[in-house]
Formats: structure tokens, sequence, C-alpha cells
């Protein structure tokens, strides 16, 4: 088993590993595998292969959408909107989307146009929507490298044992990448507003 | 010898100075008397808090005892169930952190994660962890550093932000100093505190290069629902007026295999934490690929608290 989007990826790089592991990913592979049907194509082959078996599994929480919109052939169904592969700016849906991603990008560069539910890597591979990581990985790979092992990104759980990992899209936006501003909870109180609560002088 | 008396706070008076007075059962008298006043002056301390020795002096029974009489004292006065931990450090465990300097933020959600999590006092305040805001072009400078930054949005352009904690030093300067032994470094890498035992006499504190250690200058105020009952002896049990406190890796949740409550938190992901005797661990990998720096390397202290830059 190659690294599986999905649910659960494979640790990239490979400590002393629990049998419970092992059954545990046996277990969801099965379970997967059963549930997805067709299942995507081949999936890009990937770090993890080549490494001894028994991985240590990450869990992965499924991606972020925005409601209701998927799966995308509820409308993308080859009949209700004609396909048109022409590069243009969307006027009536997808509007509200915003662009901000390398230059001269569009929709279908990473969206695939005739299996609407999947995207594509660049040798037209088809990937789920859960294993966007690794279509992003082709441009960044270094922090897809850092990603696997925990160094990119967030990583929750148990030092020692199971961790959650998010995708990249739980924090960046792909299509406007770039980790938005935060209001900062409120600093310190500073010395000379702190009030003395019995008698002394500030 | 049927007429012995019961053993008294004073000591066995012996049957043959019954009824005459005698120095020993004056001073026996006196004795109780000084103890009974000194008792009387701490208000709120128990006789047993008053007797309690250091911890690592402490038997198992004794512990067991301690621990009891702290969950039991906790309880009553937050009106809710406390349990104080007493994990021992994990064996092949020694912990480090690396925090990613050219990702954190300074947004300061790790900042009152710690503050939920550990019971520092909220009035006074309180806080362990404290991010200080530093301009790009002069570098990690603390002439040129505050806390006190308070925008509409962060990141604010041309800074960066520098979260500063307690950095469990290999060579702890607090340590040395401290003249009752209170505190000390625990076979995990972290530096403990026995609140019970500690004088506040806060030379720690001006040893600390990082300043990295608060003192409870008045009674700790949490109000009861604010309160996380499930604490560590060393780690985020309620402290008293007087007594020094300090990050402590979230003793309470690193000793069970939890990320502390820092890393769990951080929107940015620049917070790394692990086992640094595993090679296998995020900690070691950001050791071995990435531009790493220690805090005032030069004053030899050994951090086990590590800056690096990710990108």
């Amino acid at each position: 088993m190659g690294i599986r989007g999905g649910d659960w990826i494979r640790r990239q790089r490979l400590g002393g590993v629990p049998a419970w592991g092992a059954l545990l990913a046996a277990c969801f592979a099965a379970s997967w595998l059963g549930a997805q049907t067709p299942p995507p194509r081949e999936t890009a082959p990937t770090a993890g292969e080549g490494q001894p078996p028994g991985a240590e599994e990450i869990q992965v929480p499924p991606p972020p959408f925005t409601e209701g919109i998927f799966p995308c052939t509820q409308c993308h169904d080859g009949k209700t909107v004609p396909l048109n592969t022409r590069p243009r700016n969307l006027v009536d849906m997808h509007d509200d989307v915003v662009l901000r991603h390398g230059t001269d990008r569009w929709c279908l560069d990473c969206h695939s146009a005739d299996q609407r539910d999947h995207l594509h890597l660049v040798d037209g591979r088809l990937i789920g929507f859960s294993e966007s990581y690794l279509l992003c990985g082709q441009c960044h790979g270094d922090k897809l490298r850092d990603w696997k092992v925990g160094v990119h990104g967030k990583r929750t759980g148990s030092w020692n044992g199971q961790k959650r990992y998010l995708l990249c899209v739980h924090c960046h936006n792909p299509h406007s990448p770039r980790f938005a501003p935060l209001k900062p909870l409120p600093p310190p109180v500073p010395p000379k507003e702190i009030v003395p609560t019995k008698g002394g002088t500030p | 010898m049927s007429a012995r008396r019961p053993f008294s706070a004073g000591g066995a008076v012996s049957p043959a100075a019954e009824g005459s007075p005698s120095r020993r059962r004056f001073l026996a008298v006196a004795g109780t008397a000084a103890v009974a006043a000194a008792l009387a002056g701490c208000k709120g301390t128990s006789t047993e808090e008053f007797l309690q020795r250091n911890f690592r002096e402490l038997s198992k029974e004794e512990v067991r005892e301690v621990i009891a009489r702290l969950e039991r004292e906790y309880s009553a006065k937050f009106h809710r169930k406390v349990r104080v931990g007493n994990e021992p450090p994990i064996p092949g465990v020694l912990f480090g952190y690396a925090l990613d300097l050219s990702r954190c933020v300074g947004c300061r959600r790790c900042v009152y994660a710690c503050v939920k999590e550990n019971n520092p006092s909220r009035q006074p305040q309180i806080q362990w962890i404290r991010v200080l805001q530093m301009d790009k072009d002069k570098g990690v400078d603390l002439q040129h550093a505050t806390p006190y930054y308070d925008p509409e949005k962060v990141p604010e352009e041309g800074h960066f932000y520098m979260p500063v904690q307690c950095h469990q030093c290999k060579n702890p300067p607090c340590v040395k100093v401290c003249p009752v032994k209170a505190t000390w470094k625990e076979p995990d890498g972290i530096t403990v505190i026995d609140y019970n035992w500690c004088i506040g006499c806060r030379y720690c504190m001006a040893a600390c290069p990082y300043g990295a250690r608060r003192f409870n200058w008045d009674e700790p105020h949490i109000p009861p629902q604010d309160l996380n009952p499930e604490t560590h002896y060393f780690g985020n049990r309620p402290r008293y007026r007087g007594v020094v406190e300090k990050c402590t890796f979230c003793i309470q949740r690193t000793r069970k295999g939890l990320y502390p409550a820092c890393v769990e938190i951080c929107p940015t992901g620049s917070r790394k934490f692990g086992n640094l005797l595993d090679p296998q661990s995020e900690i070691r990998y950001v050791l071995e690929t990435k531009r790493v720096f220690l805090f005032k390397e030069e004053l030899n202290t050994e951090p086990r608290f590590y800056y690096f830059y990710g990108v």
C-alpha cells in the first residue's frame, strides 16, 4: 500500500511500529477500497513506497468544501452544464472564486474536465480531493517533504502515538493560498496598568 | 506503667515527671504553643501542609497522602472534582521543543491556550508565554522588542514574532541558585518546581536569562468554572501566594503522550514537540535539516527549546 489519500496517510520516516498500526492499516485499506467505486486510477508514486512495511498511520480530516458544492457532478454531469474548456472569466457561477495563485492559471489546470469529482496532476493522472497534497507538491515539493514528516503544517494528537494532520487546503485556500492575517488576542497587562488589590502603591 | 499518659503533640512525658513541673515538661508545652502560634499565623495552612517536606524526600506512602490532601483541598476550594496526578518521567524520553520563527504570526493563541490548560492566576494576570514582536531590520534584538503590540491584524509589515517561554535548559541557572532545592531538573528534561517547598525568594527569577519564571505576588484568583481539573503535582495544580511558577511543557499532558496545549492550538503549525532521543521524531528532523539557533546561546544554558527557520 502506497500513500493513500483520504483519511489516512503513511508516515514517511519510519520508526518502531506497533502491530495495531499495521492491523488498523489493513482494516482501513479494505474498507476504503470497498467504499470507493470506482476507485480513482493509479495514484502517484510516493516516497512512502520502498519503505519497510507497517507504517505509522496518520489521520487526515476530509477536505473543507464549501457547503453543498461537492460532488461537482451534481451540475457538471456532462448534460446540465455543457463542457467548455476555453480559459475565460466565469460570470454566472463560481465568480466568488478569486484566483490569486501563480500567474496565468485557470480552473482546468487542476480540476479535471471530464472526471469532475477529481483533480488531475500535470501528467494527467487523476486524484481525489482528499489527496490534493499530491497536486500541491508538484510545485511545492519542499513543503510536501516537510509536511510528510510533520514539520510543515500542524500536527495534533500524541507525540509518541497517533497523530492528526491537516491537508494543505485546511490552512491555505488553494485559489488564494497566502495565509490570511489574524486578529491577535489581547496583549499582557503592562506594568503601569497593574492595580494593587490591597493597599500597595502602583 | 499502667498510668502511662496517651501520646501528645509535645511528646510522651515520663511518668516520673507527672505532677511535678520540670524543664522537659515546660519545653514540651512551650513547643506545642509555638507550633500552634505559627500555624495560626499561616491562615488557611493545615498542619500537614505546614509539616510537609521536600517532595523528593517523601516516601511513596507520604506522596499518596500529600496528593490525597491536595485533591481534597482543591476540590473544596473550587467546588468541583480536581485530580492531582503524579505521572513519573517516561524512560528513554528527553523532551525537546522547536519553534518556527519564519511561520509564527504573533496571534497569541498559544498564550491563552496555555492559560486555559495550566491554571495560572487570572487576577493578577500571570501568563507563561510572552510573544515578542521584533523588527525584521534589527533581527533578534531585545532592545527592539515589545510584547504589548496590539494591531487589528497580525503579522504586521516589517516585523517578526518570537514567543518566549521556559527553555528547559540542560544547564539551568534557576536550579543552581535555589537556596532550598525547591526546583530541579527531571530525567525527561523538564525543570519542575515543588510549589509547597518554594519559599518565594525569587532568586531563580533573577537567574533566568529568558524571563520565563512568574511570581504570585497576590493570592492567585481563578474562576472555578475556568479551572482545568486534570492537573499534575509539578504542573498545573493551583498555586499559592508567594511561590514561583513557569512553563513545564504541559507536564500533565506530555507525560501521558499528548502534545503541549500551545502546540495543539498554533494555527500556523509553528510549534514542534517531541522526543530528542527518538531519531524518527519531528523534533530530530528539525534539528538535522533546518537552520536552528539557540536564544542567548553564549550563556551556556543549553536550552532544549530551539528556534528554527522552516522555509
